[in-house]
């Protein structure tokens, strides 16, 4: 995973409450199995209007010089877990989304792609929203925006040291708890053997 | 001995603490995870590149639902893309070790019809998907929750997931439902109470005595929608009515081994005096038939009200809300719900398609037809589902009323195959999202009870259920 330290970029805005992920990742496009090159898919329906296009919509495909923070309505991603929501937004480059919510799954998938996901009070968010430019700055918690006083956001110490490092989960879940994980399943098969059988 | 009374989240939690690293951070076991063709291919391209296997095989069932064509089952897949999403995870499957359910066989069905059918689910374990409705399988006292693919692959390498522990909301539901409202009622009222984030970060526990009243279809119904109010975890406590239901099934516990499940599964209600962080009451007494106005499941009114007038709804978000979903269904502010005109109607996905739905549908279709320029389709949840309603006679029930009757799949819930609704086209819903374009672009979704959608059907208007129910 690409890790995130500090970023300094323009700011997309979409200001809807309740983007789900059907509207950030339509489900036809949910048949293709990559997971690279997503982007052209983001937002597909609703950067359209009878088929076509809008221009300047804030997240677009293509973007010479594209947007890598975005500010965006509360409970952002709500709605169905597919992760390719986060990879289409990784795809057209957006490393950071601050809102006053989030749906969780969407949340947690964004961690897996080095997608860091930040909860700011609304208030906050309006005030951001004028910057233009804003400078988020992981390890010391920090948003700096020209003319606004900084500001700093709670993330949880694991996820923030695994976006620092680039870490992947399934790795550094096997390296870490591997004595764990077996000592706790040699309990459960005593317990409950029959959850360690198939009968299909 | 615990000192301190516990709920029954609390007891799944902590049964499942591989490592508890501080600030309610914990590493859990999974006990069980259900595959399906859409949210794993890049899972098992990650276990690939790492060079990982599959830790426990038999930890694992995968099945195909979402892309599936619910016609010409066994014939030739016509979308080459469905066709190779399929043939991926059977592939897949093979290479990993994993169980997959064939295609054609008669326990192929959506992911969260046959977890439980099988018994594959059970009161006391963990259970994830990659699927948001994954909360169903709570209706049986399981911590059960949706997961992104990147999830799925790593509980497919460790059998386990780091998590935060969730608070905790009690929705008690007191009261009996009045006839022709039931379990979809009741979650929708919830999730209109709650809005679309009231539940994030919680729990929810769904209790009370018309909850303990319930079947477990019902119970699933109830459960399956959670995510709609912004909580990946509903539960139900295991009782009578559960392990009546599981017991004899495939993968449910035997002999000694059931006996011995059962003593601990009678252990994990919540202790009386459990303390929740939030509760919610709710009078089912109360509650008349529901329908979705707008374009999220919390938009959502009796069938005798009206469409709301967005200044009404709160918040300037809100407000806002209201106004583009109002827009997008094509309403009326103070239009009246009840005679609003369909064009579809769809009955199925994994909130209402068990048997106990079709017969609730199938009662009201009975005798009557599909009103004139409507297509209804009826898509049972499983294999198993199909013929027990053809043993029952529903199908040829559905078939003469003129509703058309399919193969099992997520279908129209999801829109992924060619059940597609047109631009602009009015569908009476038993599926669990009304989201913008979630049935097709432009498409415009009511959600409401397999009964209500049915009458909307031989209607083709909105319709109040009492009205036809006999």
């Amino acid at each position: 995973m690409e890790p995130l330290v500090t970023l300094t970029s323009r700011l997309a805005v979409i200001p809807d409450a309740d983007i789900d992920t059907d509207i950030i990742f339509p489900a036809r496009f949910l048949l293709l199995t990559v997971k690279k090159g997503l982007g052209r898919y983001a937002f597909h329906d609703k950067r359209r209007v009878g088929g076509v296009e809008i221009a300047g919509f804030p997240l677009a495909p293509g973007a010479a010089d594209p947007a890598r923070i975005l500010i965006t309505g509360p409970n952002f991603g709500c709605g169905s877990s597919r992760e390719q929501a986060v990879w289409a937004l990784h795809d057209l480059g957006v490393r950071v989304i601050l809102a006053a919510s989030f749906g969780e799954i969407f949340r947690s998938n964004c961690f897996k792609s080095g997608v860091l996901p930040i909860i700011l009070p609304q208030a906050d968010l309006d005030r951001l929203l004028a910057a233009g430019t804003l400078t988020v700055d992981l390890a010391h918690q920090r948003i700096e925006a020209p003319g606004v006083t900084p500001l700093t956001f709670e993330i949880e110490d694991w996820r923030r040291e695994a976006l620092l490092n680039g870490w992947d989960d399934v790795l550094i879940l096997l390296k870490t708890q591997g004595d764990a994980i077996a000592s706790f399943e040699a309990g459960r098969r005593a317990e409950a053997p029959w959850l360690f059988t198939t009968t299909l | 001995m615990h000192a301190s009374p516990r709920t029954l989240y609390d007891k799944l939690w902590s049964s499942h603490v591989v490592q508890d690293e501080g600030d309610g951070v914990c590493v859990i076991y999974v006990d069980r995870h259900l595959l399906h063709e859409v949210s794993t291919p890049q899972a098992f391209e990650g276990l690939r590149a790492k060079g990982l296997p599959v830790r426990r095989p038999e930890s694992h069932l995968a099945v195909v639902d979402h892309a599936i064509p619910t016609r010409n089952r066994g014939g030739p897949i016509d979308d080459p893309q469905a066709a190779a999403q399929i043939a991926l995870l059977e592939a897949n499957c093979r290479e990993f070790g994993i169980d997959l359910i064939p295609v054609q066989d008669v326990r192929q069905g959506i992911v969260h019809v046959i977890g439980p059918e099988l018994g594959f689910t059970e009161p006391g374990i963990t259970l994830v998907c990659g699927d948001s409705h994954t909360a169903t399988h709570g209706a049986f006292g399981a911590l059960a929750f949706g997961i992104g693919a990147s999830e799925c692959e790593s509980v497919m390498a460790t059998n386990v997931l780091r998590q935060t522990r969730a608070k905790t909301l009690l929705v008690r539901v007191t009261g009996g439902f009045a006839p022709a409202v039931g379990a979809k009622d009741l979650i929708l009222t919830i999730i209109g109470r709650l809005g679309g984030s009231g539940a994030v970060g919680y729990a929810i526990e769904y209790a009370g005595p018309a909850i303990a009243a319930m079947s477990m279809a019902e119970r699933m119904t109830v459960c399956n929608m959670t995510i709609e109010a912004g909580s990946r975890t509903g539960l139900v406590a295991p009782d009578e009515t559960t392990f009546a239901w599981l017991e004899g099934r495939p993968f449910a516990p035997r002999g000694a081994d059931w006996d011995r499940a059962i003593a601990g599964w009678r252990a994990l209600p919540s202790d009386p005096g459990a303390v929740f962080d939030r509760t919610l009451e709710i009078d089912a007494s109360a509650l008349a038939p529901q329908v979705t106005w707008g374009s999220s499941p919390d938009q959502v009114a009796a069938i005798g009200d009206r469409v709301p007038d967005p200044a009404a709804q709160g918040s300037e978000a809100a407000q806002q809300k209201a106004t583009r979903a109002i827009d997008y269904m094509g309403l009326t502010v103070g239009g009246a719900l009840e005679g609003i005109a369909i064009d579809k109607v769809f009955i199925g996905s994994c909130t209402n398609s068990r048997i106990e739905d079709l017969r609730a549908a199938a009662r009201i279709a009975e005798g009557r037809h599909v009103a004139s320029g409507v297509g209804a389709i009826v898509v049972p949840g499983s294999g198993q589902v199909k013929r027990q309603a053809e043993a029952e006679g529903l199908d040829r029930i559905f078939l003469a009323a003129g509703f058309e009757w399919r193969e099992p799949g997520c279908s129209l819930c999801v829109a992924m195959n060619d059940d597609r609704l047109q631009p602009g086209e009015r569908c009476a819903s038993t599926s669990n999202r009304n989201f913008e374009g979630r049935q097709g672009p432009g498409a415009r979704t009511h959600l409401m009870s397999p009964a209500m959608a049915a009458a909307a059907a031989v209607t083709g208007r909105l319709t109040d259920v009492r009205k036809l129910a006999t």
